[in-house]
């Protein structure tokens, strides 16, 4: 296979440049190549949002997107929306309010709640639930975690 | 001695997040599959594209000779058979001589990279001689012409039957003033954690072997993994990273996970096998699909006189937790209420599907939606309160049920008076218009089984060790997984209760079993009661040092002294005392670092007859739900809005956590009633995904109003009993019974999908029963 130009982009606000073959997907590119293990894979079909990031910020499948087509743009992945200290107000009404059990869709849902919260900052409860509507977990029936957004928004914690 | 931890509690009984979010809400909890090894190898597997085929001949000479490729396993390597339960070890790493389903493994590649790995799967040339499918179980209960496994009762398909008998079944029925009959028709439902399954294997030159699995028993797999490999357990190291979800799908031993070890000691280099969804969906062991009939017998007054049930159960390729499933599907209708005549014929049939097992509530919840169904037609039949009825039917505390199961405390009539109340039920049931409706459901469920799955029942079933060193904090071992339902943080929560430390001082260590001591895992709704009592003896051991060096400190006797907030104090005089810290570094002057252990075994319990002792627990957990539905009469589309839970856990010891297991058992029982299925057609199931498997969206999830009613249990750790799976039970019952007092249907055929409840109405029409006027 021929060599290609290196994908250049935005990942967590630092400029990266990597080697990229053609069918890679963002998903494999975080996890496998720049060992950004917090996005999660729990489907690969883009049925379980557990792969969630930001491109230009809004929630993205990483799973479902190519990674050439990130070329030039800006990826935020859940180690992008975490503080350098501490947590993000999101991450912190998660752990207050017992929206993790397994954990393993907590990333998706965080990075997806993220920019929920930037673009409307005092969501009703069916704009929560739209939002999260592509994001799955089988622990919490989503009680916990609809609180959780719910309580960030309202800056009670 | 410092008297025992009692209430009122510093921790226990309030809302303690969980102690690893922090890392779960940043993306750096590491499950298995963020592990990397040095030189790691993909393994990747042939599954069998048939249900039933013997396997003549394979050839991976092409797979082999693939460069990248460095090693190729078929079945006639490692042909010790294996499987959960002790009795049915019917399983092998890699089939042997016959595939039993789709997706049963019948060859293993490892290799460089992913994709060496796949074509080295695609070069394997399988020369196979197809068999009858076996898709129903009815099928299979008489002699096949080609049996799945040699060890089917008498030439059939049959891996497990059980005939039981207590009391007079017969003559109870003769005399009683009404009877009932419901015939239940369950699909398979599946686990649908959202962690696909995920090993790494690591053989090293020293002769030992590492594991890396997400799994919800690491010491089953232990086990597993040495008999089938030959080597003896103290040369293997299990290690349990963060588990994304079991629900009992990670319970068994699974094949990949003996195969990917294999594939390490070929190649002598780590090796991942990493599921993707359809292999997820394939390996299943999932509720079982399920008939069932139930007939129940009441005396004029209500008084229940007698059970005979039968049950069907769709067992799939392997054994699994099948003969407890067989068990279970009956005598877990031996409560709540008290059953005097009780008659079960139960059979767990092979079939060639993916295989059944355990699932969250496992053997519980089909036959609980019968009997509950039944009871509500009883009620409606005889004219008796519905509430009334269960309550006159309640198994008191301090009893025994006609199979001998041992009834410590329920606060059952609690429930049952506090969904009522909470609910408003007397103003709403067969009160609200056409198409709305509140049903009643119950539940009872074991808190951890009395018998633990190996021959040697005689060791504890939980063992857990403390350490305190110089930096004052107390690392704690268990081989207890937790999955997510919070058992560390309860474990941590335990020690600093009865330390009187800060819970920040308390380090629960990862499941290694080179240093966690044996606990039996996730399974049986057994951890907080089993593991939370080896916990507290083990944090009583450590205090009661901790207590005699403060006394040699003070100068005082150690009955004289209480453990306070970090520090150790005497009684009556709490401004004489010394710190933790002190009193710790007093007590290691002698020893060094203190060390202290608690275990836990289930006192002897259960009849002597044959099966005697599945479903035997040292307590039960008890519910009764009120649903609340409306329904489209014209779509048949319905929304639960409400469910009250009643539930009966004992004390509850992390509220956050119990209410975060009722939530998602109600979830998952919500999935199991109004549309999760395992569609197959014959043999081959067609929605292995979660687009097609749909579980629940966030709006289909009814508020829910959580009432904890329970009273202190005498055994339980604290007063606790369980709260993991028994949640899930009343959940269907609930809302197929609120759907009758919307509709006037009675549905018995799950999951009752909005077609069924049109068919259903225009049924009722047809047959010129009106319902609410309509």
């Amino acid at each position: 296979m021929p060599p290609r130009d290196p994908l250049r982009f935005r990942l967590n606000g630092q400029p990266v440049e990597v080697a990229c073959e053609a069918p890679l997907v963002l998903l494999d590119l975080l996890r496998e190549q720049l060992n950004l293990t917090g996005t999660k894979r729990g489907c690969d079909l883009g049925t379980c949002g557990c792969c969630t990031v930001l491109l230009d910020g809004r929630p993205t499948l990483s799973c479902l997107t190519l990674a050439r087509l990130v070329d030039g743009r800006e990826v935020t992945t859940i180690e992008g929306v975490t503080p350098p200290n501490g947590l993000s107000p999101v991450q912190r009404a998660f752990v207050q309010h017992g929206a993790t059990q397994c954990g393993f869709c907590t990333p998706g849902f965080v990075v997806t709640a993220t920019a929920l919260l930037r673009d409307v900052p005092r969501p009703t409860r069916e704009q929560i639930e739209r939002a999260i509507s592509g994001n799955l977990c089988r622990c919490t029936g989503f009680t916990k975690i609809v609180e959780a957004i719910a309580a960030a928004a309202g800056g009670k914690v | 001695m410092a008297s025992t931890t009692s209430p009122p509690f510093r921790l226990l009984g309030g809302r303690i997040p969980y102690v690893e979010g922090p890392l779960k809400v940043t993306g750096r909890a590491e499950y298995t599959d963020d592990i990397q090894r040095p030189g790691m190898l993909v393994g990747r597997l042939l599954r069998s594209p048939w249900p039933h085929a013997r396997l003549r001949s394979i050839d991976a000479s092409a797979a082999r000779a693939l460069p990248g490729v460095f090693a190729v396993l078929t079945g006639e390597k490692y042909p010790t058979p294996f499987g959960v339960l002790p009795i049915t070890h019917d399983e092998t790493a890699i089939a042997v001589d016959k595939a039993r389903y789709i997706g049963d493994i019948i060859a293993a590649v490892a290799a460089a990279d992913e994709r060496t790995a796949e074509r080295a799967i695609s070069l394997i040339k399988v020369d196979a001689e197809v068999l009858p499918e076996y898709s129903d179980p009815r099928t299979g209960v008489t002699r096949v012409p080609e049996p799945i496994h040699a060890r089917g009762l008498l030439g059939s398909n049959v891996q497990k039957e059980v005939v039981q008998h207590f009391g007079n079944v017969d003559a109870a029925f003769a005399q009683a003033a009404h009877t009932v009959r419901v015939r239940g028709n369950f699909a398979g439902v599946t686990h649908a954690f959202t962690e696909p399954m995920a090993t790494i294997a690591e053989s090293t030159p020293d002769g030992r072997l590492t594991v890396w699995s997400a799994t919800q028993v690491p010491h089953y797999l232990h086990r597993a993994l040495s008999e089938v490999l030959g080597i003896p357990m103290h040369r293997i190291r299990v290690i349990k990273p963060e588990v994304g979800g079991g629900f009992g799908g990670k319970s068994d031993p699974l094949p990949h996970e003996i195969v990917c070890a294999a594939l390490s000691i070929e190649t002598g280099r780590p090796v991942k096998i990493l599921f993707d969804r359809e292999d997820v969906f394939y390996t299943n062991h999932g509720r079982h699909p399920t008939q069932n009939d139930v007939r129940i017998a009441v005396d004029a007054s209500g008084q229940i006189v007698g059970y005979d049930i039968e049950a069907l159960i769709d067992g799939g390729a392997w054994s699994s937790f099948g003969t407890v499933t067989t068990y279970y599907n009956g005598v877990l209708a031996m409560g709540p209420y008290r059953v005097p005549n009780f008659r079960y014929h139960g059979r767990r049939v092979y079939t060639t599907k993916p295989p059944s097992g355990a699932m969250r509530a496992h053997g519980g919840t089909n036959i609980r939606y019968s009997v509950e169904v039944a009871l509500d037609m009883l009620a409606e039949k005889i004219g008796v309160d519905l509430f009334d009825l269960r309550s006159r039917n309640a198994l008191p505390p301090n009893s025994r049920t006609v199979n001998e199961f041992r009834i410590t405390s329920t606060s059952f009539l609690k429930c049952l008076s506090a969904a009522r109340e909470k609910s408003g039920w007397d103003a709403k049931f067969r009160k609200l218009p056409y198409g709305q409706g509140v049903g009643l459901g119950c539940g009872f469920y074991i808190s951890g089984s009395n018998s633990p799955i190996h021959f040697t029942p005689k060791m504890p079933q939980s063992t857990v060790h403390l350490k305190a060193d110089m930096d004052g904090g107390i690392a704690v071992h268990s081989m207890q997984a937790d999955i997510g339902q919070g058992s560390n943080t309860l474990l941590a929560a335990i020690v600093a209760e009865v330390l009187g430390v800060d819970l920040d001082r308390v380090h629960v260590q990862r499941v290694d079993s080179d240093v966690s001591p044996v606990d039996l895992g996730s399974y049986s709704s057994r951890v907080t009661f089993m593991m939370g009592n080896a916990a507290r003896v083990a944090a009583e051991e450590l205090r009661d040092k901790l207590v005699r060096a403060a006394g040699a400190l003070l100068e005082r006797a150690p009955e004289q002294l209480e453990v306070a907030h970090e520090r150790i104090q005497v009684r009556g005089h709490p401004e004489v005392g010394v710190s933790f810290l002190e009193a710790l570094h007093r007590a290691m002057e002698t020893s060094g670092a203190l060390l202290a252990t608690g275990s836990y075994n289930s006192p002897p319990m259960g009849g002597t007859f044959k099966g005697a002792r599945a479903g035997t627990a040292p307590a039960y957990s008890f519910a009764a739900y009120v649903a609340q539905v409306s329904v489209d009469a014209e779509t048949g589309e319905y929304r639960v809005s409400k469910v009250w839970a009643a539930f009966d856990c004992g004390r509850p010891l992390n509220r956050l956590a119990v209410e975060g297991q009722i939530e998602g058992s109600i979830h998952m029982g919500l999935g199991q009633v109004m549309g999760e299925s395992m569609n197959y057609r014959g043999a081959r199931l067609f929605n292995p995904s979660l687009l097609e498997y749909k579980i629940p969206m966030p709006q289909q999830m009814p508020e829910v109003e959580i009432l904890l009613v329970g009273d202190d249990d005498p055994e339980g750790p604290f007063g606790a009993k369980e709260a993991g799976e028994g949640p899930l039970i009343a959940t269907l019952p609930a809302v197929g019974n609120a759907l009758y007092d919307a509709v006037g249907v009675r549905f018995t055929d799950l999951p009752i999908t909005p077609d069924k409840v049109v068919k259903g109405i225009d049924q009722r029409i047809r047959e010129g029963r009106s319902w609410k006027g309509r």
